[in-house]
C-alpha cells in the first residue's frame, strides 16, 4: 500500500531506543541533582535538569503548532501545492496536546518552586520588606504574576489544541465526502484565518511569558517574533524530513522534486527571516548601547561565544550558501544533510534562550543535553509516525488536490 | 499540464479572446484622453506647480521657512518621507515577492503598482534632499574621493544606509519594472500607425522579437531580478525603521521597528494600489482585468499587513510598559493622551480598526467601501509617522525645552506638492504605458479566464 504508512515495530523500536536515552538521561540529571553538594551546586544542577525540560518541550512543541500554523497558512492563502503533504503536517501537529501537557507539568514545577526557572515566580520580589525586594520586577506583576500567567497558558494551549484537533478531524471527514462537496474546505479557511489572528498575538505573548520572563528584566519589542521565526524553520525542516523519509521507503510517490524544491524555497526563506530579525534585535540593541538591553546579549556573547556565534553561523550562512540553488533544493541528500545541521542549530538557538538566563555561565551541553533532547525526539517521533500511520498518507477530495498533484515548477 | 482548480475565481472575466486583451490594454495608448482624465490632471498639475514654488521658496530662503524648532527638529519632512518610501513598497512586492509565490492576480495590477513604486520612491528621495538647505551639494551623501572636499560620510549613520538602500531599491525596481513593459512595447510598437510614436515605442522595446527563446530569457531574467528585489522590499523600510531605533529616543528606540515598519509599508503600499487601480479600472476600462477579486485579494493583504501593524503597535505599547522605564512609559502615555491624542487616535482609528471591517465580504468585495477605507489607511499612515517623530520629539528630557509643531504654509504646500506630480506622473504613465501586462496576462488566459474556465468545468 503506498499511501498507508506502517508504524513497523523496527521503527517503534527505534523510537523506544531514543526515549531509553533520554530517559538514561533524566535519571542522570536526578542524580546529579540529589547528588549536589552544597546550595550553588545544587541549584545549579536544578536549573540544568528543568531548563533542558523547557528547552525541548518548547522545542518539540513548537515544531508541533508549526505543523498547524503552515497548514492553516495553506487554507488561508489558497494553496494548492502542499496538498500532498497535508496529512504530513496534520502528523506533525498531532504532538501538540502532548507537547501541551508535558509544558504544564514544567510550569506547575514552577509555581510549586520545585524550580527556579522563573525568577519572577518568586513572591518575595514583590514585598517592600524583604531583602530580596526587586522594584523593576514588582513594576511587571500586573502582568508577571501566577494567576495571569496560568490564564493565559491555558488559554493559548487551549485554543491551540482546539484548532489543531479541528484541522485534523475535519480532514478525515472531508475525505468521506462527495467530491463536489466544498463546504468542510470553506470551513478551514474561515477557522484557519480565526487561528492565525489568534496565533499572531498569542505566539509572541506565549514567548514572552515562556521564554523572555526567564531573562526577568529584559525586555525587547521584537523577541516574540524572533522565536516565531525559529519555531517556523525547524518545523518546516522537520517537514522535509517527513517528506524525504517516506519517499525513500516508497510511499508518497505524489510528491515530485518540485514539491520539494518548494519546501526548500520555505527553509531558505525562513532562515532568511530568522536571520533578519536576528539581526534587527542585536543590532540595535548593540547600536544603543543601553546597559538594560544589552545584558542578554552580553550574557550570551561573552559565556557562550562558541556556542552563540557557530549556532549563528550555521542558521545563517549554511542555509544561503546550501540551499540558494535549484539543484540542491531538488537534491534529497543535501536537504537531509543541510537540513539536519539548521535543525540542530535551531535546537541551539532554543538552548540560548534559556540557559543564560537560568544557569548564567554555567550551561554546557554535554552527555545530559543531548541525550535528554535525543529522549524528546523519540518521544515526539512516536506520537507522530503513530498518527501518521492512523490514516491515509493522501487526503481524498481536496478542492486543490489536482493542483498539487500536476504541481511543476522550474 | 497545468490545472487550475474548479474553486478558484476567474481572474479575468467576459469572453475575452488574446486579441481582445491586446485591444482593451492599448486603447487608451492609442486613443484620446476623455474629459475626466484631463479634469484629473489639471488639477494634478496645480498642485504640482503649486508644491514645486514651495519647494523653490525653500531652497531660495532655507528651511526656516518650515514649522521646524530646536525641540521639533524634524516633522514633516521626514513623516512625508517615509510616507512616500512606505507607499513605494507595494510595487516590487507586487512583482517581486507575489511572481516567488506565484499568485497569477499580481499580473492585472504588478504594472500600475510598480509604476506608482517608482514615482513615490521620487517623491521620498526629494525630501531628504530639500530638507539639505543647500541643494546643490546634494551629492556630498555618496562617498566621494577627498577631492571633493574634507568631509567624508558618516558610515555610522542610517541616514547613509539610507541613501544606499533606496539608490538601489530604486535602481532594480526601475530595471524590473523597465523589464516587465519591453513586450508590451513591443506590442504597441507593432500596432503604431504614426511615425514617431512608432519611432519612440519601437526606442523603447529594445528590439524584441518576440520568439521563444526571448521569452526564456525574459521569464529567467524575472526570476532573477525577484530573487533580488524581494530582500530589499525588507531592507528599504527595515532601513528607514533604523534612522529612529538607533536612537535612544524614548518611543523610537524599540526592537521590532524594521520589520513593523515593513508590515507598514506594504500596508500603506497597497492602500495606495487600490486608491489608484480602483480609479483606473473605471476611466481606462479595464473592469474585466482588475476585477472585484483582485479588489479583495488586495484587501486581505492589507487586512494582514494591518494586523501586524496592530500587533505591533500593541507590543510596543505593551513592553514600554513592561520595561519600567519611565521615559518609555511617558512617551506612549504622551503619545496617546498628551497635546497630540488626536494624532495618535488617528492613526488608531484608520490603521487598526477601519481595515478590521474589511473581514466582512460584503465589504472586501465592495468596491466603494475599498474605495473608502484605502483612503483612510492611507492617512492613518501618514499619521503613524508623524505620531512616531513629532510625539517622541516634542517632549524631550528636559521639559522646559517642551515645544509644539505647527506646520507653516510651506509645509503643507510641500506635501501637497508631491501628492500633485505623484498623480501628474502616474496619469501620464496611464496615457503612454501599457498599464496592465497584457503579455503576462494572456499567459493565464486559458487557465483563469472566464469563458476558458466555466468551459473546463462542464
Amino acid at each position: 500500500m503506498q499511501d498507508q504508512f506502517e508504524f513497523t515495530p523496527k521503527l517503534q523500536r527505534l523510537t523506544y531506543i531514543l526515549m531509553g536515552i533520554g530517559l538514561l538521561a533524566l535519571i542522570f540529571g536526578i542524580v546529579n541533582l540529589f547528588g549536589a553538594e552544597g546550595e550553588e551546586a545544587h541549584h545549579l544542577a536544578n536549573a540544568r535538569l528543568w531548563s533542558n525540560l523547557l528547552i525541548n518541550t518548547f522545542f518539540f512543541f513548537a515544531i508541533a503548532l508549526i505543523g498547524t500554523f503552515f497548514l492553516a497558512i495553506q487554507y488561508a492563502a489558497e494553496a494548492a501545492w502542499a496538498t500532498t503533504l497535508k496529512r504530513i503536517m496534520e502528523a506533525i501537529s498531532s504532538f501538540v496536546p502532548v507537547g501541551g501537557v508535558l509544558l504544564i507539568i514544567i510550569f506547575l514545577a514552577g509555581t510549586f518552586h520545585l524550580h527556579h526557572l522563573y525568577h519572577w515566580m518568586d513572591p518575595d520580589l514583590y514585598d517592600p520588606a524583604s531583602p530580596h525586594y526587586d522594584e523593576i520586577i514588582a513594576g511587571k506583576q500586573g502582568y508577571l504574576n501566577q494567576p495571569f500567567f496560568w490564564a493565559r497558558t491555558l488559554l493559548y494551549l487551549g485554543v491551540w489544541t482546539f484548532f489543531t484537533m479541528r484541522f485534523r478531524k475535519r480532514s478525515l471527514e472531508a475525505d468521506a465526502l462527495d467530491p463536489s462537496d466544498t463546504s468542510l474546505h470553506f470551513k478551514n479557511v474561515r477557522d484557519a484565518a480565526i487561528f492565525l489572528v489568534f496565533f499572531g498575538y498569542s505566539s509572541s505573548t506565549a514567548s514572552w511569558d515562556w521564554i523572555m520572563s526567564i531573562d526577568t528584566h529584559w525586555f525587547s519589542t521584537l523577541f516574540g517574533w524572533y522565536v516565531f521565526s525559529g519555531m517556523w524553520i525547524s518545523g518546516m525542516v522537520m517537514i522535509a524530513m517527513f517528506v524525504i523519509y517516506l519517499q525513500s521507503i516508497g510511499k508518497l510517490p505524489e510528491i515530485n522534486k518540485s514539491h520539494l524544491q518548494d519546501i526548500g524555497k520555505w527553509i531558505f526563506a525562513i532562515s532568511f527571516l530568522w536571520t533578519y530579525l536576528f539581526f534587527s534585535q542585536f543590532m540595535l540593541i548593540w547600536y544603543s548601547n543601553i546597559p538594560e538591553e544589552t545584558t542578554y546579549f552580553i550574557a550570551r556573547i561573552s559565556e557562550y561565544p562558541y556556542i552563540y556565534w557557530g549556532m549563528m553561523i550555521i542558521n545563517f550562512v549554511l542555509p544561503m550558501l546550501f540551499l540558494m540553488d535549484r539543484d540542491n533544493k531538488r537534491n534529497k541528500k543535501i536537504v537531509v544533510v543541510f537540513g539536519i545541521i539548521i535543525f540542530m542549530g535551531h535546537w541551539v538557538d532554543t538552548y540560548m534562550l534559556v540557559t543564560p538566563g537560568t544557569m548564567k555561565e554555567h550551561g554546557y551541553i554535554g552527555f545530559f543535553e543531548i541525550g535528554l533532547a535525543l529522549g524528546f525526539l523519540g518521544l515526539f517521533l512516536n506520537f507522530v509516525l503513530r498518527s501518521l500511520a492512523s490514516r491515509p498518507l493522501l487526503v481524498k477530495n481536496h478542492p486543490y488536490l489536482e493542483e498539487s498533484l500536476h504541481h511543476e515548477i522550474h | 499540464m497545468h490545472k487550475e482548480s474548479a474553486i478558484r475565481t476567474p481572474l479575468i472575466l467576459d469572453s475575452k479572446t488574446y486579441h481582445q486583451i491586446t485591444e482593451d490594454v492599448c486603447a487608451p495608448v492609442e486613443g484620446k484622453a476623455n474629459r475626466l482624465w484631463y479634469i484629473a490632471f489639471a488639477i494634478s498639475a496645480i498642485a504640482a506647480l503649486w508644491g514645486l514654488g514651495c519647494i523653490t521658496y525653500t531652497i531660495g530662503r532655507g528651511i526656516g521657512v518650515w514649522g521646524l524648532n530646536t525641540t521639533v527638529g524634524w516633522a514633516w519632512d521626514i513623516t512625508n518621507f517615509v510616507w512616500w518610501v512606505g507607499i513605494g513598497h507595494a510595487g516590487t512586492l507586487i512583482s517581486a515577492v507575489l511572481l516567488l509565490f506565484r499568485q497569477k492576480w499580481r499580473m492585472a495590477i504588478n504594472r500600475s503598482a510598480e509604476a506608482m513604486t517608482i514615482f513615490a520612491v521620487i517623491m521620498a528621495a526629494l525630501f531628504p534632499g530639500i530638507h539639505m538647505g543647500r541643494i546643490w551639494m546634494a551629492y556630498w551623501v555618496f562617498p566621494l574621493p577627498n577631492t571633493f572636499g574634507s568631509l567624508w560620510v558618516n558610515f555610522n549613520s542610517p541616514l547613509l544606509w539610507d541613501v544606499f538602500a533606496i539608490s538601489t531599491y530604486f535602481s532594480v525596481s526601475l530595471v524590473f519594472w523597465y523589464i516587465g513593459l519591453i513586450p508590451d512595447f513591443a506590442t504597441i510598437r507593432d500596432r503604431a500607425q504614426r511615425a514617431i510614436p512608432k519611432k519612440i515605442y519601437s526606442t523603447l522595446a529594445f528590439g524584441w522579437s518576440g520568439n521563444a527563446k526571448a521569452w526564456i530569457r525574459f521569464e529567467e531574467v524575472s526570476l532573477v531580478l525577484a530573487g533580488l528585489a524581494t530582500p530589499l522590499v525588507f531592507s528599504v523600510h527595515s532601513i528607514v525603521s533604523m534612522d529612529f531605533a538607533t536612537s535612544v529616543i524614548p518611543g523610537w528606540h524599540t526592537t521590532i521597528f524594521p520589520p513593523y515598519f515593513v508590515a507598514g509599508a506594504i500596508f500603506s503600499g497597497f492602500a495606495m494600489v487600490q486608491t489608484l487601480l480602483l480609479m483606473v479600472r473605471k476611466v481606462v476600462s479595464l473592469e474585466a482585468y482588475i476585477t472585484p477579486k483582485h479588489i479583495e485579494y488586495m484587501n486581505i493583504v492589507i487586512i494582514i499587513t494591518g494586523s501586524m501593524v496592530g500587533v505591533a503597535y500593541l507590543t510596543e505599547l505593551f513592553i514600554a510598559w513592561y520595561s519600567g522605564v519611565e521615559y518609555e512609559q511617558y512617551a506612549f502615555l504622551n503619545r496617546a493622551t498628551g497635546p497630540y491624542w488626536w494624532a495618535y487616535w488617528s492613526m488608531m482609528t484608520c490603521n487598526v480598526i477601519t481595515p478590521q471591517i474589511f473581514w466582512f465580504k460584503k465589504i472586501r468585495t465592495s468596491l466603494m467601501a475599498s474605495f473608502i477605507i484605502s483612503i483612510f489607511v492611507n492617512i492613518g499612515m501618514w499619521f503613524e509617522r508623524f505620531v512616531i517623530i513629532v510625539t517622541s520629539l516634542h517632549r524631550d528630557f528636559i521639559p522646559s525645552n517642551w515645544s509644539m509643531f505647527h506646520p507653516t504654509f510651506v509645509d503643507i504646500g510641500i506635501f501637497i506638492g508631491t501628492i500633485g506630480i505623484f498623480f501628474t506622473l502616474f496619469l501620464l504613465y496611464s496615457r503612454t504605458f501599457p498599464v496592465l501586462a497584457l503579455n503576462e496576462l494572456k499567459s493565464i488566459l486559458k487557465s483563469s479566464g472566464n469563458n476558458y474556465k466555466s468551459k473546463q468545468n462542464h
